[in-house]
């Protein structure tokens, strides 16, 4: 006999939530996580959409340990002078069932992890699990670094994060690129709270969440910016082989967009409380590795199931998502007796009926465009200056109308229209 | 490019690092004197490698994010060894 029915490897949203489904149907799963306590090892670029959680948790909002809820969510495109911000503000993303949220992970990781002991999952902290045990190919349990540490189970669930050994280990990913990663980097950085609620203009829990783009000095990625009740939360994401080839420090990246002239009077005077880092599976749906083996499932960021594509940073939901499906699709299969691959093949038609495979199927190559020397340089230059040329009043020159000042520009800019056309439409196909 | 505000030193004292007894990094020196790039050197979010004069690395564990950074852009594969620190040591966050 099995020592449990389940081993659930990290308990990150993707790990909790699978642990959650898989106790709820009575399961005996096991919970294992590295870190003294989940969520210790994570980071993020700040907000949680929560919705994925309205039928797992009903009610949720009243439970999770939220900072604030994103009311204002702004798209900033910058040069190093030049800022042009969509800004955009919404009341109802104030009052349930939320939008976005932006939390602590340590404090929403593990409120996750406790809704599935509650729901009946035995969590084990301070535990790497080192490896897959196998049975002529088959995984039938994992090893771990405590004495005695091998725990044979009818099934396991990797939400070990975007490094995933155990992925590698099954051989369900190919060679790890790091085209498919980028790094983030973030301070937390202190400010009281009234001075956030002034400089932001928010009000009781209302949150803000900016995204920038053209921030990062020519190494490919973006930039973000979002409160906390009483600290921001600032950082930038960048393509993992750029910044070792252009030889930049990301700190260094980060002061710049700090002190770009539309950003810096917000974060001025704060003080630095945490630093942080981590990787990004950011390769889309060219970067998913099988999701299933005999024995095995793959969930999360392990997955690759992070949406990292210019306009949307998703990643929370995207790992919820994932891993209760992955909890379903292990019910279904411990059921029925069968935890073949074949027999988890359910777990692929779950993430494909909803946003989970639905999203990356949509945004594939999205991370290309998004990329590009053009949209990360050329465009938010060509952007920013038809706006000051709409916007500059040169009297006694009469105003020139919007078809020559983009006309003059685009010529300016040295952009090809034939680029231009393409990535347009390439864009409209991704993201119309 | 504008320097940080902050001292890296002063930076890396704001996370909480629970220091393992054993290192979980290890680097094959032979393999990075040979290494033109050194793409580790720049990229590492906690700047824990360091060129040494003899064209080597030289690195530090103890204050690792355990972000992969290192082992994904090193371009010789099996110069970086890196697996996750013993379990309840290493990095923990409190505000991220």
């Amino acid at each position: 006999m099995p020592d449990v029915d389940v081993v659930v490897v990290g308990a990150g949203p993707a790990g909790s939530a699978a642990a959650l489904v898989l106790a709820r149907a009575g399961m005996d799963v096991l919970l294992v996580e590295r870190g003294p306590f989940p969520g210790a090892k994570n980071m993020y670029g700040g907000v949680v959409y929560g919705r994925i959680l309205d039928t797992l948790i009903p009610r949720w909002w009243e439970q999770a340990p939220i900072q604030r809820w994103v009311t204002r969510r702004a798209t900033m495109i910058t040069t190093p002078t030049q800022a042009l911000t969509v800004d955009y503000r919404s009341a109802a993303w104030g009052a349930p069932p939320y939008n976005g949220a932006t939390a602590y992970r340590p404090d929403f990781d593990a409120w996750l992890a406790g809704v599935a002991v509650e729901a009946g999952a035995t969590l084990v902290c301070s535990t790497v699990v080192t490896g897959l045990l196998r049975q002529g190919g088959r995984v039938v349990g994992v090893s771990t670094d405590r004495p005695d540490g091998d725990i044979s189970a009818r099934l396991v669930v990797a939400c070990d994060g975007v490094n995933s050994f155990l992925a590698k280990e099954a051989g369900l990913y190919g060679h790890a690129s790091p085209d498919h990663y980028t790094l983030g980097i973030k301070e937390t950085l202190a400010l009281p709270r009234h001075l956030i609620d002034e400089r932001f203009g928010l009000r009781d829990l209302d949150g803000a969440d900016f995204e920038i783009l053209g921030c990062t000095g020519g190494v490919p990625g973006g930039g973000f910016l979002y409160t906390n009740l009483d600290t921001l939360g600032v950082g930038v994401v960048l393509s993992l082989p750029a910044l070792a080839a252009q030889q930049a420090r990301p700190e260094a990246i980060l002061a710049d967009m700090k002190s770009h002239p539309a950003i810096a009077p917000l974060v001025e005077g704060a003080e630095l409380k945490e630093y942080s880092a981590h990787l990004i599976p950011s390769g889309g749906l060219d970067m998913v590795p099988e999701l299933a083996g005999d024995g095995l499932l793959v969930a999360g960021d392990a997955a690759a199931l992070c949406l990292a594509a210019g306009i949307w940073l998703e990643g929370v939901n995207f790992a919820i998502g994932s891993g209760a499906a992955a909890g379903r699709s292990a019910v279904d299969a411990l059921r029925a007796g069968d935890t073949t691959a074949a027999g988890l093949a359910s777990y692929r038609r779950r993430l494909e009926a909803t946003f989970v495979l639905a999203d990356h199927t949509k945004l594939r190559g999205a991370h290309r465009l998004v990329f590009s020397d053009r949209t990360q340089v050329r465009y938010p230059q060509l952007v920013c200056d038809i706006v000051e040329g709409m916007f500059r009043v040169d009297n006694p020159q009469p105003k020139p109308g919007l078809r020559r000042i983009a006309r003059r520009e685009i010529r300016r800019s040295g952009v090809r229209l034939r680029d231009l056309a393409r990535d347009a439409r390439d864009g409209w196909k991704a993201f119309g | 490019m504008t320097e940080p505000t902050v001292d890296f030193e002063d930076r890396m004292a704001t996370v909480e690092f629970q220091v393992a007894p054993e290192a979980h990094i290890t680097v094959d020196g032979d393999a990075c004197r040979g290494c033109t790039t050194k793409a580790c050197v720049v990229a590492c979010p906690a700047r824990l490698f360091v060129p040494t004069s003899d064209g080597g690395i030289l690195f530090n564990y103890e204050q690792c994010f355990e972000c992969g950074t290192c082992y994904l852009v090193c371009n010789t594969e099996g110069a970086i060894t890196w697996r996750y620190p013993e379990g309840g040591h290493g990095v923990v966050f409190r505000r991220s």
